[in-house]
């Protein structure tokens, strides 16, 4: 039936097959994976007074008595109708427990993707194509450095700056940034106060995300830029007297797009690694704050469900870079 | 770096100050405990030693010359001493994901088929989920510990040199030499071994490399949330964990450890980077690709 189709159609369908697949694999590990794992969630969740027959009766609830097949086969009939299970801890929906921290996580990996390929692509575009050796050396340095930087280090860091650091200065009170919570406690304000007093708490968790994000792209971007600026038709519409400012952007930049593109598919995972930290450095009430504390409680159907939505994530974000690099760049398109 | 005028050695600037530093920092780690007389997990006297700044002398007359953290531990000595597990269990951590990495990317290479794609889908799979989330999984499922960080790093980071190896076999294999040695009938796995993987070892090594710098910065995040090594032993991700508390009264305790970290993994990326341009193409390099 795929043959039919025109290649382009048949091309964008393979794919999509491809990362259903793919998320099949992933399911099924992780799958595995826990329930290989020693330990059994009902012994963690019941009273340490409970008789056997307590335990017994919780287990059978929660499905736990079944063999592993068993609920395997249950667990993925319910993911194919969007139903992810019951969270062991606290007893509701995992979709709801995921659905009341994805806004959170989502505001702040959208906001810091933004970020980092802006300040990225500016900094690595400005060593590659303005910068003098010297300064050139100097800011590789820098993102090498704050590339290399775990993300609870710079947290910490930063907090340590904005606190102890900003008064030791005398800086004013409003420099003096919050450094933990989305919100003031018992927080009144209303309206454009309260969207004060969140972006106020969100500078330094935002930073955080970004700096070494953007450090990264800096480095890709540099060394793109650098190769595109040797390109064969650079050179000659340099040799042909071109301006400047119109041979960076129009011969230059352009063609390093595509490898911008595919980086974005791969800058997600060290982004979900570093909200982990953040959420968990800073209090925000995000996806890997919940994927901590679901560990810590063995609430299985929650870390499933996670980890469903954070390769389902990743898959996506390297599906939509492949096609956006095949419809920028249709030489590419052929090879994965 | 096509056509291949690679600098000297001496010349070469990131590898000789990226050996220089990590030379530093091992020797560093060898020799502080060694010389030092006292133990990085003792406490003594709580309240005459504790949250001693930087280069003071505490009550006896000792100068602590990165200070002291709450319990009155001497920050340099542990520093020195959480070295020896954090550099340990990097470099571990990323030769054991190296080693599985080379094993089942000649393997897959080699074979095709079947096997070859069972391996690469389960690493495509592995790759899907970002690596921190499968070794908090792990490491929280199975109970944290040295050699359960140890095992865990190698089971989620061979990933990149399995496909690095496997393309190197995949490119080697069908070169005349290689038909040549099949004709003269030297057994398959003979071939593959000393015929066909050597070519692969220069971009393995690199991504090894530059795989410890990985390897230490997920160690300490694990032992920076508990799920990695535990205290009292040191390790730098755990001190930085200590120090959180104590941020507002004495910030070095949590940003020393993450300083000679940072320059750890530093030079290791310079290290691989230089390495790379000797040893392997230079698609190796792509450190960006690597997971955090």
């Amino acid at each position: 039936m795929i043959r039919k189709h025109h290649p382009r159609v048949r091309r964008l369908l393979t794919r999509v097959i491809d990362a259903l697949v793919l998320l099949w694999i992933v399911t099924t590990l992780t799958f595995v994976l826990i329930h290989l794992a020693p330990g059994d969630p009902a012994s963690l969740l019941i009273s340490p007074t409970a008789t056997a027959a307590e335990v017994s009766r919780q287990r059978a609830a929660f499905g736990l008595d079944a063999p592993l097949i068993v609920q395997y086969a249950r667990w993925l009939g319910g993911v194919l109708q969007g139903d992810l299970g019951m969270s062991l801890a606290s007893a509701r929906p995992v979709t709801a427990v995921i659905g009341e921290a994805l806004p959170v996580s989502l505001f702040l990996g959208g906001a810091s993707i933004i970020a980092s390929f802006a300040f990225g692509v500016l900094v690595g575009g400005f060593q590659a194509l303005r910068a003098g050796p010297r300064t050139d050396t100097a800011i590789t340095v820098a993102t090498t450095g704050l590339y290399a930087a775990p993300s609870f280090w710079l947290a910490l860091a930063l907090v340590a700056l904005a606190t102890t650091g900003a008064s030791a200065i005398g800086a004013p009170a409003w420099a003096r940034l919050p450094a933990f919570g989305m919100q003031e406690p018992a927080a009144l304000a209303t309206g454009l106060d309260a969207w004060r007093d969140l972006a106020r708490h969100a500078i330094l968790p935002l930073l955080v995300l970004s700096i070494p994000g953007a450090a990264g792209v800096a480095r890709y971007a540099r060394a793109s830029l650098m190769e595109g600026a040797l390109a064969p038709h650079v050179q000659a519409a340099a040799a042909r007297g071109l301006a400047r400012g119109r041979l960076e952007r129009r011969y230059i930049l352009r063609n390093a797009w595509t490898p911008i593109v595919v980086l974005l598919g791969l800058t997600l995972p060290g982004l979900i690694a570093g909200s982990v930290f953040v959420e968990q450095v800073f209090a925000w009430p995000g996806l890997g704050r919940t994927m901590l504390s679901a560990i810590g409680t063995r609430d299985y159907p929650v870390v499933l469900g996670l980890t469903l939505v954070y390769a389902m994530a990743v898959i996506l974000a390297n599906l939509l870079a492949d096609l956006t690099v095949s419809a920028l760049d249709p030489r590419r398109s052929g090879t994965s | 770096m096509t056509g291949g005028r690679r600098p000297r050695v001496a010349r070469d600037r990131a590898l000789v100050g990226g050996g220089f530093v990590l030379a530093a920092i091992v020797l560093s780690a060898i020799l502080v405990p060694l010389l030092s007389s006292g133990d990085p997990r003792a406490i003594g006297d709580i309240l005459a030693t504790r949250l001693i700044a930087p280069g003071q002398r505490d009550a006896s007359g000792t100068l602590h010359l990165l200070g002291t953290d709450a319990f009155g531990r001497d920050i340099l000595l542990r520093l020195w001493s959480a070295a020896r597990i954090s550099l340990g269990v990097g470099v571990a951590g990323s030769v054991l994901a190296g080693a599985l990495g080379i094993l089942l990317g000649a393997i897959a290479g080699w074979r095709g088929g079947i096997t070859e794609r069972a391996i690469v889908s389960l690493g495509d799979a592995m790759l899907a989920v970002p690596r921190l989330v499968l070794l908090l999984v792990i490491a929280a499922l199975w109970g944290p510990g040295l050699v359960v960080v140890v095992v865990v790093l190698g089971l989620t980071g061979w990933m990149s040199v399995m496909r690095l190896v496997r393309a190197e076999v995949l490119g080697v294999r069908v070169y005349p030499y290689v038909e040549c040695a099949r004709a003269l009938g030297v057994p398959s796995r003979r071939v593959l071994w000393r015929h066909v993987l050597p070519n692969a070892l220069g971009s393995a090594v690199v991504a090894i490399t530059l795989g410890v710098g990985n390897a230490i910065v997920l160690e300490s995040g694990l032992s920076f949330l508990g799920l990695g090594i535990q205290p009292p032993a040191p390790s730098w991700g755990n001190m930085i964990a200590a120090g959180r508390e104590w941020l507002l009264v004495a910030p070095w305790i949590a940003l020393v450890p993450g300083l000679v970290l940072i320059a750890t993994v530093v030079s290791c990326t310079l290290l691989g980077d230089a390495l790379s341009r000797r040893l392997a193409r230079p698609a190796a390099s792509t450190s960006l690709a690597d997971q955090r």
